[in-house]
């Protein structure tokens, strides 16, 4: 009996089951059929303008001719990457990167955290309501804005200067100053993205147990206390996801807002690796060699944040891709 | 403040009250402030601009020359339609195309739902880069084509997982009964999960919307034709470069109050729908945070 339970198949059979397997397809497409004709135009974006980029990326390793087309741009194999390497200005890029990226880890991320506990701290829900809807604002300006906004007020002949001299104190020049760009740069992400990053932190905290505050004042406890032993280990889970997801995007700093910039502060102080990407292609024409710089920032990206999720795991918290 | 603390928290302290109102102040203050003299300046007359040297808090002879100006027909004007028109037409596309795919995958067993979902969410980890983006736009023939500023932007992965966990979270007996009735999945798209989701439809409409009226940078590359440029290009281009916006010599606006104008042309849209859909939108983040 068992012996012939694990003889295989015969061919004929074996090839009635593929014959069925196949039915089986198209009688699962025929089924769906109206489901698959509603996905296909997403279907169809994703592999066009996603996948289609990602096949785009071969021109990292070609010596890329516009008016010839990919096809007949000679093949450069590693040429670009070799380059890159060797290019101080790639360096300057990276390094600024990771400057501006390290000094929004430490002066960005914990704000919205800061700006939760105090609005979780307001009781009159009035109050809480009208500040959180002026907070979340800015989130939806674009960086055009946010940039105009900023030379409005601190440019050179902007509001604040305007006050200063009023006052009789020296003018400041925050705008077009190298050496304030960094500082800069983040202070506008701040006033940018803070209150709409408080959403989650404030999800987070009206989770924290009641319970816990009242046993904690119970024993005697400060407001100090509570939030060092009951509020701050309550939101820890999301503080750590939050975390981890901003070290899986370190590189991302944003385009936008650099490229707009940018040339105010010259490329020494202004330059992060998209706008390398960006002057690299299109104002010098080198798309195989800019291609090879966005390729090699993307693949470093998947690295980190594929780390970071199993760093996340490990921890025994929820990293973003669940398996 | 007549509210009421919790029993276990007590009244903090007036110097900590105070504090804490210093703080709220100042911070609405960081946010609105700009706004407003943005918004004083583009309404104040040359002579006063000048006089403040750029700006006024507190405009004292009022005048709407700045918009009358632009809004004659040239530069931004164009510029304003054609950011209405991407917009409008651009978050219509979006979210059809959104909530087919979102459906498609929300319903259990659909035939390939599983690898597509996984090649979907794989684009979240490597997103296209700027170069290859450029040359499938090159290819696909876009060029100076206002689709260039829609298509490759017309679906967000971030407001897909949204709509298809929220469809998902829709009690599967709904459907089922529906099906008994000889439903087909359209109808129930339709009848049944489209009138439970208005909320996060709005929401997702909304971060469509802003996209699409905020894009400017592809405009740059993807349009050799600088009469087609969108609203946030032209004002990165007059306003942040500084070049002359009404196009002819006869200035009669000082530059000032016509540059913040634009700003404030590019900002209204964004203000006057932002009150009506705030109610959902911290609904509409948390469901995404959970679900991806």
């Amino acid at each position: 009996m068992s012996a012939v339970e694990t003889r295989r198949p015969s061919r004929e059979v074996r090839r009635q089951t593929s014959h069925a397997q196949e039915r089986g397809h198209r009688r699962r497409i025929r089924r769906d059929r109206v489901l698959l004709a509603v996905m296909a135009p997403g279907v169809l974006y994703f592999l066009v303008f996603h996948y289609g980029a990602l096949f785009g990326n071969v021109l990292a390793f070609v010596d890329y001719v516009p008016f010839l087309g990919l096809a007949d741009s000679a093949w450069a194999g590693l040429v670009n990457f070799e380059q890159m390497l060797g290019d101080p200005r790639f360096w300057n890029a990276v390094a600024n990167t990771v400057v501006i990226a390290g000094l929004q880890l430490v002066f960005f991320f914990p704000a919205p955290l800061a700006l939760a506990l105090l609005l979780h701290s307001l009781v009159g829900t009035t109050v809480k309501r009208f500040v959180q809807s002026v907070v979340y604002l800015p989130h939806f300006l674009s960086w055009v804005i946010v940039v105009a906004l900023f030379q409005h007020m601190l440019g050179g002949a902007g509001v604040v200067n305007g006050w200063m001299g009023e006052f009789g104190l020296g003018a400041i020049h925050v705008i077009g100053n190298p050496d304030a760009y960094k500082p800069l740069v983040v202070a506008q992400l701040i006033w940018k993205e803070c209150g709409w990053a408080t959403i989650i932190f404030l999800a987070a905290l009206s989770q924290v147990d009641d319970q816990q505050y009242e046993a904690a004042a119970l024993d005697g406890a400060g407001w100090w206390r509570r939030l060092w032993h009951v509020t701050l280990p309550g939101i820890r889970p999301v503080i750590v996801l939050l975390l981890i997801l901003r070290l899986g995007e370190f590189l991302e700093v944003g385009f936008e807002q650099f490229f707009l910039q940018r040339q105010a502060v010259g490329p020494e102080a202004g330059e992060v690796l998209d706008t390398f990407v960006y002057f690299t292609g299109f104002a010098n024409g080198e798309f195989g060699y800019a291609a090879a710089a966005g390729l090699f920032k993307g693949l470093i990206g998947v690295a980190l944040v594929y780390t970071a999720n199993r760093v996340a795991h490990r921890l025994g918290e929820q990293g973003v891709y669940r398996r | 403040m007549r509210a009421t603390y919790p029993a276990w928290q007590g009244k903090p302290g007036p110097g900590l009250r105070l504090a804490k109102a210093v703080a709220l102040i100042v911070i609405v203050l960081l946010v609105l402030f700009p706004l407003w003299t943005v918004v004083a300046t583009s309404l104040a007359s040359p002579q006063d601009v000048i006089a403040n040297g750029g700006w006024v808090v507190w405009p004292e002879r009022f005048t709407l020359g700045a918009y009358t100006e632009i809004l004659d027909g040239g530069v931004v004007t164009r510029a304003l339609l054609v950011s209405g028109g991407v917009t409008v037409i651009g978050t219509a596309l979006s979210l059809v195309c959104t909530v087919g795919l979102a459906y498609a995958l929300s319903r259990p067993h659909v035939y390939g739902g599983r690898p597509m979902l996984l090649l979907i969410l794989f684009t979240f980890l490597f997103p296209p880069g700027m170069i290859p983006l450029f040359l499938v736009v090159r290819t696909t023939g876009l060029f100076d084509s206002y689709a260039a500023l829609v298509l490759p932007f017309l679906i967000n992965v971030f407001n897909l997982i949204v709509l298809r966990g929220f469809f998902q979270s829709i009690p599967a007996e709904l459907l089922e009964a529906a099906r008994i009735d000889g439903a087909g999945e359209l109808t129930m798209l339709w009848r049944i999960v489209l009138p439970l989701s208005k909320a996060v439809l709005a929401v997702v409409s909304l971060f469509y919307a802003v996209a699409y009226w905020n894009r400017f940078f592809e405009a740059i590359i993807y349009f050799n034709d600088q009469t087609k440029w969108p609203i946030g290009t032209v004002l990165r281009q007059y306003v942040t470069g500084g070049a002359d916006l009404s196009g002819d010599s006869t200035v009669t606006s000082a530059p000032q109050s016509t540059q913040m104008a634009v700003v404030v042309l590019a900002v209204a849209p964004i203000v006057c729908i932002y009150p009506l859909l705030q109610r959902y939108f911290v609904k509409g983040v948390l469901t995404g945070a959970v679900k991806a």
